[in-house]
């Protein structure tokens, strides 16, 4: 392992190898520090920029932070790193990076032939010297364009997985968060149920209600029952329609251990859903989450800092064509990501890495209650988000998940970034929204319909 | 939209009735108005509010005494509640104080017990406020019924779940129950979680243990959490174990009825 020592006026400061370094330079946050490998103070925390500033990218395509002959995630990206795409900047540092994404030469066509070539550390090492302005600007080049029966992705586009948890899995009261959603205009990346039980008849059963209500309504959408991918393979097998193939997924072998999977059962999942041919418009299927954190709370970080474990979480999701990919950011809690700030930065920080690596990446913007954080932080980082070019973001009944008991970005937090920002959903959806009466939008301004649109009022009428 | 105010209605507000989720909130322009909107704020100040409450370990001790029960009072080796909430680790662990404390009992009432009752703040002391007194007396009427010797009630504050490993091996005690205010959501603030060890000692996993959540008044009632616990209890002793291995089979039953409620219809496929 290299030393890197870097020396500021009177100063020396020394890291003992590049996983040192990199988190020491990451900027402050509550599970760094409860892994005991943050800065001790802030003057280590930027001397460790800088020298990070100074690594040569080629540095990284020899220093594994977790031993490849360990963990298969390492493998994959080394194993899969395409030389010939990171030519374009391997003469480069860090901090060379930086200043090549901000330039002029760097615009989305460069930046998606980049991609490939790019590993994960690369990217995490890049995002701990940008600030928040930084990370907008270069994530707001680039897009990542996946299609399944609706295209995500798009510029000047926002979609919304439509998240109609129940605490019981009751039919009737998930129904009821659908129309409510759909009414809203929410639901184009997915209506995606997190279920109370995870027994496959139920699993199924939700399916099954998922798909006839797409069909009945004739919705440009996907459907997703976020349940583990060999409960999903076992729906595919017993013939059950299902679109979306969901797993959450880590940065480590270790950590994906934790949630009962590797690479092999991934790509059972992936074929088990590609063997359906549901796709209308394209076949990206799996479904990701993800969260800074969660190797760490499987004990399975290698003392590697929580943001460069997120950023290999990607390399894992972007080697399945996914879908979508969603960091569900303030989820963990307070122990990994304290307070709003640390929330909003580590939300534009996953954004960035995800889309540099070619990632369809969304954020379920959201907090616990024994967070340091509240609405007005959700609106920030939403904000931010929507200007930086996210693809989708959660839209929930008045923010409250009660099943989840969490809180996420609502359906109408989603109609203030089309209004504020002039952001359409998936143009298959935005037509579908015209052609039942529900909204239009023309400069950014959303107009409703007078009327409930005719299939819904007679869907109401039923319960008269 | 009404003429006299600048808000839609909703013409689906019948949905309500269908599920608890904050639906047909309607809208002033595209956003909240202003009653959804400051609904919403109040519920997140409780949750808030009962996330921060100092936990009242001298007045609960004081209510327990005058229903004869003794109890000690400890603290976790998180020192306050910033730590607490950043530190798992520490909320996992008595200070040394605490542990010296509980050596000493030990001590001095040597053989063990067949339960100890240990009693955290967790993330919400308004829950354990609220319902550790009714809760055991309801627990303890049955318990004594079936001749359980239990320790005094051991007050933790700042405490997470695993601590009661720690007091569990430190007393000799065959079974500990944890009684915790669980994280508050936005329509619960006040829910109690129990969490149930077989032969505890440092170091045990969740795997090792057995939950019963959401216990409140608009959740699951102090009979039935009782009734629950005592079943673990019997259940444990026989197999001498806990956790993942040991099912309650109550909880299995109400999951399968959910199964069948599931294969219904609903108003948006119409009646079939």
């Amino acid at each position: 392992m290299a030393t890197f020592v870097h020396t500021v006026g009177q100063m020396v400061y020394r890291f003992d190898s590049l996983k040192e370094v990199m988190a020491k330079a990451s900027p402050a946050r509550s599970g760094d520090y409860l892994a005991g490998v943050a800065a001790s103070n802030d003057g280590e925390r930027v001397a460790a920029q800088m020298a990070l500033a100074n690594i040569p990218l080629t540095h990284f395509l020899s220093e594994a932070l977790v031993p490849y002959e360990d963990d298969e995630v390492t493998r994959l990206i080394i194993d899969t790193h395409d030389a010939q795409a990171f030519a374009a900047v391997s003469h480069l540092t860090v901090g060379g990076l930086r200043d090549w994404l901000l330039s002029e030469q760097a615009d989305e066509t460069s930046l998606r032939a980049l991609a490939p070539g790019l590993t994960p550390e690369m990217a995490a090492a890049v995002s701990k010297i940008m600030r928040v302005q930084d990370l907008v600007l270069v994530a707001q080049k680039i897009r990542v364009v996946t299609r399944f029966r609706g295209t995500m992705g798009l510029r000047g586009r926002l979609s919304t997985r439509l998240q109609p948890n129940h605490p019981t899995d009751e039919p009737a009261g998930i129904a009821a968060s659908i129309l409510d959603g759909l009414l809203y205009g929410n639901g184009d990346a997915m209506i995606g149920i997190n279920p109370a039980t995870d027994s496959i008849a139920s699993i199924c059963a939700l399916l099954e209600m998922l798909d006839a209500i797409i069909q009945r309504y004739d919705i440009p959408t996907q459907a997703c029952v976020l349940t583990h991918v060999t409960t999903s393979i076992e729906a595919v097998n017993r013939g059950v329609p299902l679109d979306l193939v969901f797993q959450s997924i880590a940065g480590t072998e270790a950590a994906n251990a934790g949630f009962g999977i590797n690479l092999n059962v991934l790509q059972e999942g992936y074929e088990a859903g590609l063997s359906l041919q549901r796709g209308t418009l394209g076949q990206n299927l799996m479904y990701f989450e993800t969260g800074q954190g969660s190797a760490l709370s499987a004990n399975a970080h290698h003392g590697v800092d929580q943001q460069t474990c997120e950023t290999r979480a990607y390399a894992v999701a972007r080697h399945f064509k996914p879908f979508l990919v969603n960091t569900v950011v303030g989820f963990i809690g307070p122990e990994y990501l304290y307070n709003g700030k640390q929330i909003i930065r580590a939300g534009l920080e996953d954004h960035f890495c995800g889309k540099l690596l070619g990632v369809p990446m969304g954020c379920d913007i959201c907090y616990t209650n024994h967070a340091e954080a509240d609405q007005d932080d959700m609106d920030t980082l939403l904000t931010l988000l929507g200007v930086a070019g996210i693809n989708f973001i959660m839209g929930i009944p008045g923010s409250d998940d009660i099943m989840l008991n969490y809180q996420t970005t609502s359906f109408h937090d989603a109609l203030y970034a089309r209004q504020t920002l002039g952001l359409k959903p998936g143009p298959e959806f935005e037509a579908w929204l015209a052609r039942t009466g529900i909204f239009t939008q023309a400069d950014g301004r959303v107009r409703f319909g007078d009327n409930l649109p005719p299939a819904f009022r007679q869907a109401l009428a039923q319960l008269a | 939209m009404n003429k006299h105010t600048p808000t839609a209605d909703n013409p689906w507000l019948a949905l309500r009735n269908l599920t608890p989720a904050r639906i047909a909130l309607g809208r002033a322009g595209t956003s909240l108005p202003t009653g959804a909107q400051l609904d919403f704020q109040y519920a997140h100040a409780q949750a808030r509010d009962a996330v921060h409450l100092p936990f009242d370990a001298d007045g609960l001790a004081a209510q327990l005494s005058e229903r004869g029960r003794h109890s000690l009072l400890l603290h976790s080796a998180a020192s306050d509640r910033h730590q607490y909430l950043q530190r798992p680790d520490l909320g996992r662990r008595l200070n040394d104080e605490s542990a010296a404390t509980l050596r000493q009992y030990a001590q001095q009432n040597p053989g063990g017990v067949d339960l100890a009752i240990v009693v955290a703040d967790g993330l919400s002391a308004l829950a354990v406020h609220r319902h550790t007194l009714p809760f055991l007396a309801r627990f303890e009427e049955q318990a004594s019924a079936d001749g359980w010797a239990c320790a005094p009630v051991v007050l933790v504050q700042q405490g997470r779940v695993a601590v009661a490993d720690e007091v569990g091996e430190l007393l000799g005690a065959r079974m500990t129950v944890m009684l915790i205010g669980e994280r508050p959501g936005l329509s619960s603030p006040d829910s109690l979680g129990l969490y149930f060890t077989y032969a505890p000692r440092v170091g045990l996993t969740d795997a090792y243990r057995n939950c019963i959540s959401n216990v409140r008044l608009e959740g699951l009632s102090y009979g039935m959490a009782a009734h629950r616990l005592l079943y673990l209890m019997r259940e444990a002793c026989r197999r001498q174990l806990s956790g993942v291995n040991l099912k309650d089979e109550a909880e299995v039953h109400s999951l399968e009825s959910d199964d069948l409620a599931s294969q219904k219809g609903n108003f948006l496929l119409g009646k079939d």
